[in-house]
């Protein structure tokens, strides 16, 4: 039973509101605002609906980018995986470039593709590309020769063989990779928002700053928090429904 | 010998190593004739390159020298005429698919049309022993069964030869008795020709029509046949068995 509520996260959240509350009473609400001036504060970014429509746009923004970097990615993940000569080829280039940050690009981004929505969703996109196409890559590089042997002899050709045995078997790593690729969208799509943008959560936050809205900052940090969480739930249960026969996510149920 | 399945000529394998001047033979001047409906053991200590070998004749390395026919025809790469049954089966069955998807796999690959699929699938399961786990995923069964599952996935595509790569050195003495009884009525039902890898003499005898002893490596080749006139199923109590035990054992004291 306690434990039960324990790993539910109540009792965690529960304790963060209590210090929190403490923490604010000792202090200037614009300094550090009260759960109860957030919660009001949230309340009032909501009543004209900014709250949320900053919260879509925020997410469609990392949605379609991060999609569309999938789309790319994965499949030249399993190219570069496959073929060693393409793999000799671009494998300097992607160690090269994984290492310069999204946010290193903001501006070259908005000087090539405009101040607008085109730049945000590229950056997304080259936020997701390297993760996936690693990953991809590495699990093309796992796939057991056993396997592929196997396939050959039973008469599978080069084509099936990366149909039916490669990208199942990779599957458990692009998944992975997809959902690591999620989380580094969303810290770029937020700078991206805070240097260029009038809409959006990470425009609410740096805008908050010319009020002193301390309260609506921390309501920008909790949405941000809530929209990653619920987004990795839902790939979580996508890895344990639709993708489970691939092992994406680990079940182990002798586990405690 | 020209009515051999399976013809091997002085082949020879050289491992490639840039940094060596000489070359240095895994295999040497290998000669073996396999013939049709025949249970022949490759019986050798560990890296003497009988696992080479055996895929050598499943068409996934080359040789460097020799000549490998299989089926009256010259072996380039794997074919559907020569099924492989791999030591390990965690790393050669498919995880994502059920028992069932994992022998209907090749029968996938060549698009044969599901009804079909079903009763060949069905079949082999059926001789194999595995009624009733047909929609368990692989990692649901124990090593005993995952080896059926992989006999069935081989059998089911109807290869002329079955290539066993010490298929049950990594079970428990139990089950591996028992894969080896199934094994043999398996091969009597079904008429295939055999080449089995062991390192294990008991098992050797215990199956085999014809042994071939393979020397330890480098330059290795195999050295002795034995033939194994002993009516299955075989007791290893028996003292004709242990006669021809102590006769090859022989081979390996120095």
């Amino acid at each position: 039973m306690y434990k039960k509520l324990i790993s539910s996260g109540i009792v965690t959240w529960l304790i963060i509101l209590v210090v929190w509350q403490i923490a604010s009473l000792f202090s200037d609400p614009q300094f550090l605002p009260s759960p109860a001036r957030t919660f009001l504060g949230a309340i009032a970014l909501s009543s004209d609906g900014s709250l949320f429509k900053y919260m879509g746009i925020s997410f469609l923004r990392v949605l379609i980018g991060w999609v569309l970097g999938n789309l790319i990615a994965i499949p030249l993940g399993l190219v570069i995986g496959r073929i060693k000569i393409i793999r000799s080829l671009l494998d300097p280039l992607i160690n090269f470039v994984r290492f310069i940050p999204p946010l290193a690009f903001i501006t070259l981004f908005m000087l090539w593709f405009g101040i607008g929505e085109q730049s945000k969703v590229i950056l997304i996109m080259y936020a997701t590309l390297f993760i996936v196409i690693i990953n991809t890559m590495t699990g093309v590089l796992a796939v057991e020769e056993d396997k592929v042997r196997a396939a050959r002899s039973m008469g599978a050709s080069e084509f099936q063989i990366l149909r039916h045995v490669v990208i199942p078997a990779t599957v458990p790593y692009i998944y992975t990779g997809s959902r690591l690729a999620m989380g580094s969208s969303f810290m770029a799509i937020v700078g991206a928002e805070m240097v260029a943008a009038n809409e959006g959560v990470g425009f609410m936050i740096w805008n908050s700053r010319l009020y002193f809205q301390t309260d609506w900052i921390f309501v920008g940090l909790i949405s941000l928090g809530i929209m990653g969480f619920l987004m990795d739930r839902i790939l979580h249960l996508l890895g344990k429904t639709a993708l489970s026969r691939y092992g994406a996510v680990a079940t182990n149920t002798n586990k405690r | 010998m020209s009515n051999a399945l399976i013809q091997i000529k002085d082949i020879s394998k050289t491992f490639s190593e840039p940094k060596v001047s000489k070359t240095s033979y895994v295999l040497k001047d290998v000669n073996l004739n396999v013939r049709k409906g025949e249970f022949f053991i490759l019986l050798g200590p560990s890296g003497c390159g009988k696992s080479t070998l055996l895929n050598m004749i499943a068409g996934f390395i080359q040789a460097t020298d020799g000549q490998l026919i299989a089926n009256n025809q010259e072996v380039i790469k794997p074919g559907e005429d020569r099924g492989m049954m791999f030591q390990q089966a965690d790393s050669s069955l498919f995880p994502w698919l059920t028992v069932k998807e994992n022998v209907e796999f090749g029968l996938r690959m060549k698009k044969i049309e599901k009804s079909e699929r079903n009763k060949i699938s069905k079949h082999y399961i059926d001789l194999v022993n595995l009624s009733g786990h047909e929609h368990k995923f692989p990692r649901e069964l124990s090593g005993g069964m995952k080896q059926r599952v992989q006999l069935a996935r081989v059998l089911a595509n109807n290869p002329d030869i079955l290539l066993m790569d010490e298929p049950f050195g990594a079970l428990d003495a139990m089950t591996r008795k028992v894969m080896q009884q199934e094994l043999i009525r398996v091969w009597k039902q079904t008429n295939k020709t055999i080449v089995f890898v062991t390192h294990d003499l008991q098992e050797a005898l215990l199956l085999g029509q014809k042994i071939g002893i393979m020397s330890v490596g480098p330059d290795s080749k195999i050295t002795h046949y034995y033939d194994v006139n002993l009516e299955y199923p075989r007791d290893i109590t028996t003292s004709k068995f242990n006669e021809i035990y102590a006769n090859i054992q022989q081979h390996f004291e120095h």
